[in-house]
């Protein structure tokens, strides 16, 4: 428990790290849905997360999370990643709310364990939600790990998201990965300075300390960054520049979704 | 819930846009990437657990509330969308609960108990811990409201919920346990922890070095209590039964309702047959909306939700009628003055520098 929380917390930082690589290296693989452009890409998937939403069938959701598993393999995602990071991990949160409800929710009883009873509404229900979290955070990750970063935030505009928004995401993002490395570099400072171990109290000080340090320079560097922006022109005006052009490719997957999407809603009410 | 949250957001970057292009626009993404990346501390509390904070408490007290749901709204979407962390679908719902209503919770609290202390008082710190503490249980309380109404306004034929399948009963008591004991601990400890920090190392940054001004209220924090009010009314359907002393002349005649008057008042068994004043007075007037539950709505909650809207618009009404008829209006409130940006864009922020250049 010594360093308990410092390693924990800088091995949170190394995954997130790590994620943003395999990221940028997934974005950019020669798979079905990187060759769509973003625009078409974030309003289909962001279509098909909100029809699995709306889906009141099993059946019709069941078929989305095949879908949405096909997509992944013919993106060159690779299915072992994607069950460690979003799967199993979707399964688990949702598993944890979907239990009680197998007992909880009044119907007709399905199967008898010792003095609790599953119902088949309540089966019906857990089974419902479980497959709908999975099909919509399959969709989600889909348009994240097929997409680079600043191309999913330039087509965020398709979904009439103001320019300035965008700009502070782009912002953001850019320099959470720079203060994940300064945290990072301050709790690895830190470590290698620390002998013998540390009480809660202590671990607690440190923590909130070097969260402290890590405002004061966030600030600081929030100034340099206004002086630089300055430097190099900025007048107060966000200009994205819109490389982004149809094909025909992308008019045929702009179909393709429609078509789906369409099917599911229809099947699924 | 993104309907609900685009009003608010939309008003955070109206209030802000005006310094949106100078210093505040690097500051505001700045602060949220801090936001976000103070999420991944783990931090021990006392009684041997550890826990993750928001930041949300300290955001509002530094920010102020509007541009505090800004720079909250945009780490949780930089989570969902980047790291994955939180459904798309949910992401209107987290930013509403965590950075609107936390935001404004958290300032509120520490404006109000902070108000008159020394800057050098703990009761800032207090207030500070309290602001976070309490940002964080009414965000809990906000998504369990949430998971609860969803059973009873989505649900097949079969009455199998769709969605979230707890009533509020079950969602509430179960998702305030773990943040009143440990979540809500955990924002209290950073915000205290990290308030501390600011007032030892950048006063500035939080307004106190100099005589505070007398804080003044508009109506946007009436409105927002009204509002908030008017959601948490279907938690008036948990209490089983009639309030004390709210019979009726019918509860007379049902058995079952004549035991729980008995229950109720220490034992003492009910009249057989309705007091006669009851029974002549209770034809006298009948309610438009009886038991607060319109005859085509089948959905007590949302019954309950529908009654308190009609409630509180006909209250309105009648003093925006009086207010008209009789001449009279109050003496209008300064909007809540923002704090954002003037502070930050001190210069006693630019005295530090990083290793690394933008």
């Amino acid at each position: 428990m010594s360093a308990g929380v410092v390693a924990k917390t800088l091995r949170g930082f190394s995954s997130a790290l790590a994620n943003t690589l395999v990221q940028e290296q997934a974005a950019h693989a020669r798979g079905l849905l990187q060759a769509i452009d973003p625009r078409v890409k974030v309003l289909g998937l962001f279509g098909m997360v909100v029809t699995a939403a709306l889906s009141h069938k099993l059946e019709v959701l069941a078929a989305l999370l095949l879908l949405g598993v096909a997509l992944a393999v013919a993106s060159q995602l690779s299915l072992w990643r994607m069950a460690k990071r979003v799967w199993f991990v979707a399964f688990a949160f949702t598993a944890m709310i979907a239990a009680p409800a197998l007992f909880l929710t009044p119907g007709n009883p399905l199967v008898h364990l010792g003095f609790l009873t599953i119902t088949v509404t309540g089966a019906h229900s857990a089974l419902l939600l479980l497959t709908r979290v999975e099909t919509a955070v399959t969709f989600s990750t889909l348009l994240v790990l097929t997409t680079p970063w600043m191309h999913l935030l330039k087509a965020l505009r398709a979904l009439l998201v103001p320019v300035e928004v965008i700009a502070l995401l782009a912002m953001t993002h850019r320099y959470v990965v720079l203060l994940v490395e300064t945290a990072n570099a301050m709790f690895e400072s830190r470590k290698s300075r620390m002998v013998g171990r540390l009480s809660r109290e202590q671990q607690r000080h440190l923590m909130i300390n070097t969260g402290g340090v890590l405002m004061s320079k966030t600030l600081a560097l929030g100034n340099e960054v206004f002086y630089a922006m300055q430097a190099r022109g900025f007048r107060g005006e966000v200009r994205l520049i819109a490389e982004f052009r149809l094909r025909a490719w992308d008019y045929a997957a702009m179909a393709a979704f429609v078509a789906m999407i369409a099917l599911a809603i229809a099947a699924g009410r | 819930m993104y309907a609900a949250s685009a009003p608010c957001w939309w008003q955070a970057l109206r209030r802000t846009r005006r310094k949106l292009f100078g210093r505040t626009l690097p500051l505001l993404s700045l602060f949220a990437a801090f936001s976000f990346v103070i999420m991944m501390f783990n931090l021990p509390l006392p009684g041997g657990t550890t826990g993750h904070a928001v930041g949300v408490g300290i955001a509002a007290i530094v920010l102020g509330p509007w541009a505090s749901i800004l720079a909250v709204s945009l780490a949780l979407t930089i989570q969902a969308l980047f790291f994955g962390d939180g459904g798309i679908t949910t992401l209107g719902a987290n930013c509403f609960n965590m950075a609107i209503a936390g935001s404004f919770a958290a300032a509120a609290i520490y404006r109000l108990l902070s108000l008159g202390a020394e800057p050098g008082a703990r009761r800032r710190v207090l207030a500070a811990a309290l602001a976070g503490y309490g940002a964080i249980n009414l965000s809990a309380l906000l998504a369990a409201i949430e998971f609860g109404l969803q059973p009873m306004l989505f649900h097949d034929a079969s009455g199998a919920p769709l969605y979230a399948p707890y009533p509020l009963r079950v969602a509430i008591p179960a998702m305030m346990a773990g943040h009143l004991t440990v979540a809500g601990v955990a924002e209290a400890v950073m915000s205290a922890g990290l308030f501390s920090y600011l007032r030892r190392n950048e006063p500035a940054l939080l307004g106190i070095s100099h005589a505070e001004p007398v804080p003044r209220f508009g109506r946007a924090p009436l409105w927002g209590v009204l509002a908030l009010a008017l959601l948490l009314t279907p938690l008036g359907i948990l209490a089983g039964g009639s309030a004390w002393g709210e019979w009726s002349a019918r509860d007379y005649a049902s058995a079952a309702a004549r035991a729980q008057m008995a229950s109720s008042s220490g034992n003492v068994a009910a009249p057989a047959t309705a007091p006669r004043g009851l029974a002549r007075l209770s034809n006298v007037w009948t309610a438009p909306l009886p038991d607060y539950a319109p005859a085509f709505i089948k959905s007590a909650g949302f019954g309950y939700l529908l009654s308190a809207m009609f409630g509180v618009g006909a209250i309105l009404s009648v003093v925006w009628i009086v207010q008209r008829w009789t001449g009279f209006r109050a003496g209008t409130c300064a909007e809540d003055e923002e704090t954002l940006a003037d502070d930050l864009a001190s210069p006693a922020v630019t005295a530090h520098s990083l290793e690394r250049k933008p």
